[in-house]
């Protein structure tokens, strides 16, 4: 008998009498903050709500498929969700199935972990041309999220660019160049797999409006990038002019990555005659100007601005344009340039991509309703790796363990089993806890058939399907 | 017979584990760490000879003192005693939330960390010349009264304005 139906037994029982709390976002943010919550509290009922009707967020669908380990947080998370006190209901929206207002009537505490969704747009010409994605629907794509599931990219082409020089921007270099052989062990979802076996890609760029001081992707993606089997790295040595000198004044962190980088600068590595070997081309010091396209809106290149940098800092120097243009001719660009959370209720106000808080709580004047929280990249802003967003989760869920504590006890909410008569007559379909046991299961099994550790359902309707069986 | 059976037992009991007879060989061929999953961590220390007693020193300063033993690693064994020392990856070198500072004379007296350590703890806050991942430390008796501490880590400090210190 599983966990949640000896609790379903007993479900008029105590929960009741403790504090209710709802977190909306069933990814690394919300069940780091679940995790504290439980630790720390003596009594506490979670309702973890998620927009889709399957749990962990970019745990899922951002981490790349060959980095099987990272995934291996999800062992802690699903201990989280088997605990007696703790509820995953998937496949709800907020702001559209259920509104804040209702679960801030319901709950004691509301905490919003539903994380950072949308692009952040160049805003240049022509950027809606075919071929040009953004690298997050790219990403989305080849981990099987159904809202990226269907995305028409054409890979029959030489030359890629990407706009942007983080870790998310090596992850698509690295998954575009990577021999497809090694790909087919992950659980890179077989739609991708079968676009790119067939694809014809022989060199990406990877520009960035600064410098090689200023890169934000970190050594580790770098190091494997270099490591690629087939793949030549590219560099403009005079973009490293005077950089070996800086080397030794910077921080650990950036003074390893550099040097890493200058190793692999002094390699002076070719471009060869031999079919198999795909080049991968760092360009530094340019920010795109415009999107070229021909007269049926395919992309044909990219207008580029030469930049120079100014400030004393070197690691914050600004960049500045000059008059000077150049074209990058290519058939595929993608931008990565970082993402801004949504507002996903009408009762919320966004500021700069994410909500203005303070240590996490969410100032605002109606003090009738419970109190308001928000933690992860809809909090931060979508920066930091997940060593990041659980200190902020564990931080903001101690603060919430604090304000819990002062609440009087006569007053007990109701908590789903108020708010689930408003989502019941929107959706039908909530996925429980079992309901994604189900999903995994079946993904898993499906994944074993064809070698792989598991092959997602990149379909809504069919995750609702199987975890109703 | 029965007599040289157990005596041999008592040998092979002796031996593990393995890492401790033989520390400078496992160092000098750099074995692949063999992640067990905490179970070792819970077996109490069988004898004194074993025992290694180290302290974990928590982000607000709490000292708890814990009777390790050779072999223990320090990520698992912190969550035997219910340190808050995360883990995420499961000690694959994926992550860096066991992030701890161990004080300059263990420092030196531990296995050089590797590449891959090195390059997730570039991506820690609050990295210092003593920070290393808790997960790839395995105590050895050298490592009696070691200190090791938790670091202040939330991305919020670091928005407040914290910049790592160069080295």
């Amino acid at each position: 008998m599983s966990y949640k139906l000896i609790k379903r037994l007993f479900s008029s029982s105590p929960y009741k009498k403790c504090p209710q709390v709802c977190i909306v976002g069933a990814g690394p943010a919300g069940f780091y903050a679940a995790m504290h919550l439980t630790k720390k509290l003596e009594a506490v009922n979670i309702d973890i709500l998620e927009k889709l009707p399957v749990p962990f967020g970019l745990i899922r669908y951002g981490v790349a498929p060959d980095h099987p380990e990272v995934k291996n947080v999800i062992n802690q998370f699903t201990k989280v969700a088997q605990q007696a006190n703790v509820n995953f209901y998937g496949n709800i929206t907020l702001g559209k199935d259920v509104h804040l207002e209702q679960l801030r009537q319901n709950y004691d505490a509301v905490l919003l972990t539903y994380g950072a969704e949308e692009d952040k747009l160049l805003g240049i010409e022509n950027e809606d041309a075919s071929n040009v994605f953004a690298a997050r629907n790219f990403v989305g794509w080849y981990n099987g999220l159904p809202a990226d599931k269907d995305l028409k990219i054409d890979l029959s082409c030489n030359t890629a660019a990407i706009l942007g020089q983080g870790n998310v921007a090596l992850d698509v270099a690295r998954i575009l160049l990577t021999p497809i052989d090694e790909l087919t062990k992950t659980d890179i979802t077989e739609h991708s797999l079968s676009v790119l076996s067939e694809s014809k890609l022989k060199e990406i760029y990877l520009v960035g409006r600064r410098g090689p001081l200023q890169v934000a992707f970190t050594i580790k993606e770098l190091r494997e990038q270099l490591k690629l089997k087939n793949c030549r790295t590219i560099w403009n040595e005079k973009d490293f002019q005077d950089v070996e000198k800086i080397v030794p004044s910077l921080p650990r962190p950036r003074k390893r990555l550099t040097e890493l980088m200058l190793k692999s600068v002094n390699e002076k590595q070719t471009i060869v005659d031999d079919p198999n070997i795909k080049y991968f081309k760092p360009k530094f010091f340019r920010s795109p100007n415009k999107f070229l396209v021909d007269d049926k809106k395919q992309l044909a290149g990219i207008e580029l601005t030469c930049n120079i940098l100014v400030g004393d800092n070197l690691e914050s120097q600004k960049c500045v344009p000059t008059d000077e243009k150049e074209i990058l001719n290519c058939d595929l660009a993608f931008r990565s340039i970082g993402y801004k959370s949504v507002k996903a209720d009408k009762d919320l106000t966004l500021k700069q991509g994410c909500i203005p808080n303070d240590k996490g709580v969410v100032e605002d004047a109606s003090s009738d309703l419970a109190k308001l929280y928000v933690a992860g990249w809809l909090g931060t802003g979508p920066v930091g790796v997940i060593l990041h967003t659980m200190g902020n989760a564990f931080q903001v869920a101690k603060v919430m363990c604090e304000d819990l504590g002062k609440l009087s006890n006569t007053q007990t909410k109701a908590g789903f089993e108020e708010v689930k008569k408003t989502i019941a007559q929107n959706n039908g379909n909530v996925i429980d806890w079992t309901g994604w046991e189900r999903i995994d299961t079946y993904e898993v099994e499906n994944g074993k058939k064809i070698g792989k550790p598991r092959e997602k359902i990149c379909d809504v309707e069919k995750m609702i399907e199987v975890a109703k069986a | 017979m029965f007599q040289s059976v157990l005596k041999s037992y008592r040998i092979v009991k002796k031996l593990k584990p393995f890492t401790t007879t033989f520390p400078s060989i496992c160092r000098g061929i750099h074995m692949t760490p063999i992640f067990r999953h905490g179970e070792y961590e819970w077996q109490d220390p069988r004898s004194e000879d074993e025992v290694v007693n180290i302290v974990y020193i928590d982000k607000d300063g709490n000292k708890t003192k814990v009777r390790g033993k050779v072999g223990d690693n320090v990520l698992y064994l912190a969550h035997r005693y219910e340190i808050p020392m995360e883990g995420a990856c499961e000690a694959s070198l994926a992550c860096t939330t066991c992030h701890v500072y161990v004080p300059p004379e263990y420092f030196d007296k531990l296995p050089p960390s590797e590449e891959k350590e090195d390059d997730l703890l570039d991506m820690a806050p609050f990295l210092k010349e003593n920070s290393r991942l808790g997960c790839q430390i395995t105590l050895t008796k050298d490592m009696e009264g070691l200190e090791v501490q938790l670091p202040q880590a939330t991305r919020n400090f670091y928005v407040d304005g914290h910049k790592p210190k160069p080295h």
